[in-house]
């Protein structure tokens, strides 16, 4: 076995040096009713060539979005990764370090984490960034429950532009963690009146900008509705190229800010893993989840960066723990970091416009097909259209014309059939004039 | 998983380094920037399209002035992070004995296929008919890590082993609620536990109640006995416990709990342990996580992604969050909405868990097989037994006898020598070795927690030891102050933790002390 470096005559040695007969005596404690005498039944071990045969005979049983002409986006985007990222992620003092407890071993870990946090800060406006989540929607849990400590009120006031399963894992957290929630009708306009539904025991007005169908809006008014009541105002954003372009939540005085950070230095995945961000005002800074790192000196008096505040963390406080994340997502957060580094001031707000021409673009190409209609009134890279049938059936149809449509309202609400006709439709800078084209031709033809 | 080495420390002041270079450079050990410190405006490092000429439809909410963000070419950027990576200690280059933790070899086999164009480049919500090969993979997944168990369900989605917690432990509170009896609010977790179980037991609304470790480090099955009732939800315990070693009378436990109506948790971060050799189920078991990054190999990445699927016991099953896939006439199928016959309690992430995780971990298991998963198991168990062997005279194991896959030591053997247990691993680091766990389980006084996994030969262990035996000795020969000045050898010495928590400074600013404090 490739990674099993004993040979016989090691474990032979290393038991006589133990003192044991054989390996079963180190495992005496083991219940005689749960000792298991032979291997369990699953196939043996295999080499390198069997093994990724195998995989690639899984893999070979996909149609990936690259094959395509792939419009899918709804909180995952396709966006080029340049190669150096995933080149650097993979040098093995990144890939197979731990979590920078012994900071002395983990500058490069824990200097990375400052600047990934600089940078989540920059582009939300906010003035202090954690060192990343699981996802965007844990994140957006983590939100409510960080909302529900501050103001000491435990409602939660959901958007109908949120998406669906950002809505979902809220509720898991607030039916199970015990606080309530208020959760808008799905919104597709972009007409809600949110500040109407806050009250007294309102925690927070969670909010995504721009919503799930892509409609853009000016949360000032909002936020100061929020604060007025006591609440504070949580912005989630999925798709945060759009950052490049809009106006940061920052700057209209959101109070936590999460997202999705997958499009930028990570893959599709399949919907995983990716990295929740989380940012927030300096004054929360004690009532934040997750991991932080932060700038030190040591004994020579040289600036270094060690993991800190963790006086709020479950290792230390245990029951009283902010939270009990005892991760971030390192690797991901790396390649975040990696990506924005890359792209710097210049790139990535050239990569937002690009993103909403394409989209512009093909808004317009779609717009003309009869029975077609453009919902949007304003839009970043990605818009809803309402077809005159059922959308679900349509993207299928669509698949065998090489085209991936985006994502059927059915899809994310099944339980609304008067979504069902919508389609909502992501463009990226990865799209060409010709998927566009196709997507066009195609749908006029299905439809 | 945590380690319980958050207790902050201020250094003593320490001879300084003694070479001084014109560049601050230290041959191989290159003094970094920020990235912020070294960007120029219109400088960058991928080049773009020119967007096309559109009509703005951002409804007047475009962005007004800069962001903040440095201008780097691509060779700069290549050469900060490479310069920053030569910092972190890893798995690829030594021994990293973090116990808990599992640092085992991480095969490159499993990045190469979790890079399959099939495998990473597919979206979440593309149509499912697009996707059969992933939903098979899972269902593949699924299906070692029932078996390897023992165990009749899984919910793949929780993205790190404290969300696997929070999914394991909702699951028991759901069927409680189905029991009528939300009265049950107790959960038991033992003193050694990590400090996710009761920081997830306190977020579901649960109250923790400590119990104790007998002398022998094992629950103390009179006192948790004692503790039982009808207000009891659950008993949260790891196994292999956090000294290292198994309960014996885990089935014993079980069947006291049981028969008092509480379901019982299993924090499965030991799992590589006792794989291919112990199956949970047999042990009386409800729920475990399992944490693909320790016993199935998937990177720890400098703290993450984890990826934490938990195994269900037939009282649990109807419970699996959404979504799950599902193998019919049709193909597989991805379950996304309430169906009859289960009770999903919610949602616990965006998508459907950590599929790059999954891809890697299943390669693992693809090349070990049945009999290299118990091999593994194994050979951990066996090194970490080797190491306890070959120290016990000169370090003091906390507790008698063998160990499973880590070994547990105390600091009498430190005592009086002024030298503490963070001194000793600091001392571990000039060495060239990664520190042990340090300070964790709590119920071991100054705990050094040590996990060699099965990746290391007896050569590298014998040369971990005859560090160890060194610095023992060194201790007990009265030189404190070479501990209390370690490491010296590291691009950084000890650092201000005080400080950092005093006055925080979490983020560049380009008015910041930054700079100056480099200098």
């Amino acid at each position: 076995m490739r990674y099993l470096p004993h040979t016989e005559a090691d474990r032979r040695a290393m038991l006589q040096a133990i003192g044991a007969a054989s390996v079963d005596e180190l495992y005496r404690d083991v219940p005689a009713s749960a000792r298991r005498k032979d291997p369990v039944d699953l196939p043996p071990h295999q080499g390198e060539l069997a093994v990724e045969r195998e995989l690639m005979a899984l893999a070979s049983q996909n149609r990936p979005a690259g094959s395509m002409a792939s419009f899918v986006g709804a909180g995952a985007y396709r966006h080029h990764v340049p190669a150096s990222v995933d080149h650097l992620i993979q040098r093995g003092e990144f890939l197979t370090s731990y979590t920078p407890y012994q900071p002395e071993v983990a500058q490069g870990t824990l200097q990375m984490l400052f600047e990934f946090q600089t940078q989540v800060a920059l582009i939300s406006g906010m003035e202090v960034a954690n060192a990343s989540m699981y996802d965007g929607a844990t994140s957006a849990a983590e939100a409510v429950l960080m909302a529900n400590r501050v103001t000491r009120r435990k409602k939660a006031l959901l958007s109908g532009g949120l998406h669906p399963h950002y809505r979902e894992t809220v509720e898991t957290y607030g039916r199970w963690g015990g606080f309530d929630i208020k959760s808008a009708a799905p919104d597709p306009a972009g007409t809600e009146d949110l500040a109407a539904l806050i009250d007294g025991e309102t925690s927070c007005v969670v909010v995504q900008n721009p919503s799930v169908f892509g409609q853009i809006r000016d949360l000032s008014a909002l936020a100061a509705a929020a604060q007025k009541a006591g609440a504070l105002l949580v912005v989630v954003v999925t798709e945060v190229v759009s950052l490049g372009l809009l106006k940061p939540p920052g700057a209209m005085g959101c109070d936590i800010f999460v997202g999705e950070g997958q499009s930028i230095g990570n893959a599709l995945n399949f919907g995983g893993p990716y990295v929740g961000l989380f940012a927030t005002r300096e004054k929360y800074v004690r009532q934040m989840p997750g991991r932080l790192a932060g700038e030190t000196v040591d004994v020579d008096g040289r600036r270094g960066w060690v993991l800190t505040l963790s006086t709020r963390e479950q290792h230390i406080r245990r029951e009283k723990a902010t939270s009990n994340i005892c991760t971030n997502a390192g690797l991901c957060a790396l390649s975040f970091c990696i990506h924005l580094s890359l792209l710097g001031e210049d790139g990535f707000t050239q990569l937002a416009q690009l993103n909403h021409a394409r989209a512009a673009q093909l808004a317009e190409k779609l717009g003309t097909i009869k029975g077609v209609t453009v919902l949007n009134d304003s839009f970043f890279n990605e818009f809803t259209l309402k077809l005159p049938k059922p959308a679900g059936p349509v993207v299928d149809r669509l698949v065998d014309k090489g085209v991936l449509a985006g994502v059927p309202g059915s899809r994310l609400w099944p339980d609304r059939p008067e979504l069902a006709d919508h389609l909502i439709v992501a463009a990226t800078e990865t799209n060409t004039d010709a998927d566009m084209d196709l997507y066009a031709r195609a749908l006029a033809e299905v439809l | 998983m945590d380690k319980s080495q958050g207790r902050i420390s201020r250094p003593d002041a320490g001879p300084t380094a003694e070479i001084v270079t014109a560049s601050g450079h230290r041959g191989l050990q290159i003094e970094e920037l920020l990235i912020f410190e070294q960007g120029v405006p219109g400088r960058s490092g991928v080049d773009l399209p020119e967007p096309p000429k559109v009509k703005d439809r951002l409804n007047g909410m475009r962005r007004q002035g800069g962001i903040g963000l440095p201008g780097l070419s691509e060779p700069q950027v290549m050469r900060h992070f490479t310069r920053l990576s030569q910092k972190n200690y890893a798995i690829d280059s030594g021994l990293y004995p973090l116990g808990s933790c599992t640092m085992k070899h991480n095969p490159r086999l499993n990045e190469k296929m979790a890079r399959l164009p099939g495998l990473a480049d597919i979206h979440p919500l593309q149509p499912v008919k697009t996707v059969q090969g992933a939903l098979a993979l899972m269902h593949q997944l699924a299906h070692w890590l029932k078996t390897l168990t023992g165990m009749p369900a899984v919910a793949l989605t929780p993205g790190a082993g404290a969300h696997g917690e929070f999914c394991g432990m909702i699951a028991i509170r759901a069927a409680l609620d189905a029991r009528g009896q939300q009265a049950r609010r107790r959960v038991l977790v033992p003193e050694s536990a990590h400090g996710t179980n009761p920081a997830t037991a306190a977020s579901l609304g649960f109250e923790v109640d400590s119990i104790p470790a007998d002398a022998r480090g094992r629950v103390d099955v009179a006192a948790f006995k004692a503790k039982l009732g009808p207000d009891v939800a659950a008993l949260m315990l790891t196994n292999p416990n956090t000294c290292g070693l198994f309960e014996p009378d885990i089935v014993e436990i079980a069947q006291a709990l049981h028969d008092a109506g509480g379901y019982f948790y299993c924090d499965g971060a030991n799992f590589n342990a006792i794989a291919g050799r112990v199956r949970p189920a047999d042990l009386g078991i409800d729920a475990m996580h399992i944490n693909l990054h320790k016993t199935f190999s998937t990177p720890h990445g400098g703290g993450g992604p984890g990826s934490g699927p938990v195994v269900f016991s037939e009282a649990l099953a109807p419970y699996v969050p959404l979504p799950y896939v599902v193998h019919g006439k049709d193909g597989f199928r991805l379950v996304e909405t309430r169906e009859s016959g289960a009770e999903p309690f919610g949602r616990l992430k965006t998508f459907h868990g950590q599929m790059g995780m999954f891809v890697r971990a299943l390669t693992y298991m693809l090349s070990h097989g049945s009999d290299g998963i118990r091999q593994a198991s194994e050979d951990a168990v066996l090194n970490a037994n080797y190491l306890l062997a070959r120290l016990k005279d000169v370090m003091t194991p906390a507790f008698e006898g063998p160990c499973m896959h880590e070994c547990l030591f105390d600091d009498r053997f430190l005592k009086d020598s002024g030298v503490s247990t963070l001194d000793f691993a600091k001392a571990l680091i000039d060495e060239g070795f990664h520190p042990m766990t340090m300070y964790f389980p709590l119920v071991v006084h100054g705990a050094l927690l040590v996990e060699p996994t099965e990746s290391e030969t007896k050569a590298a262990l014998d040369e971990f030891v005859a560090s160890l035996r060194s610095l023992a000795a060194r201790a007990k020969a009265g030189e404190a102050a070479a501990f209390h000045a370690a490491p010296r050898l590291t691009p950084r010495r000890r650092l201000d933790e005080t400080r950092a928590a005093r006055q925080p400074v979490l983020r560049w600013k380009p008015s910041g002390t930054s700079r100056q404090a480099a200098e």
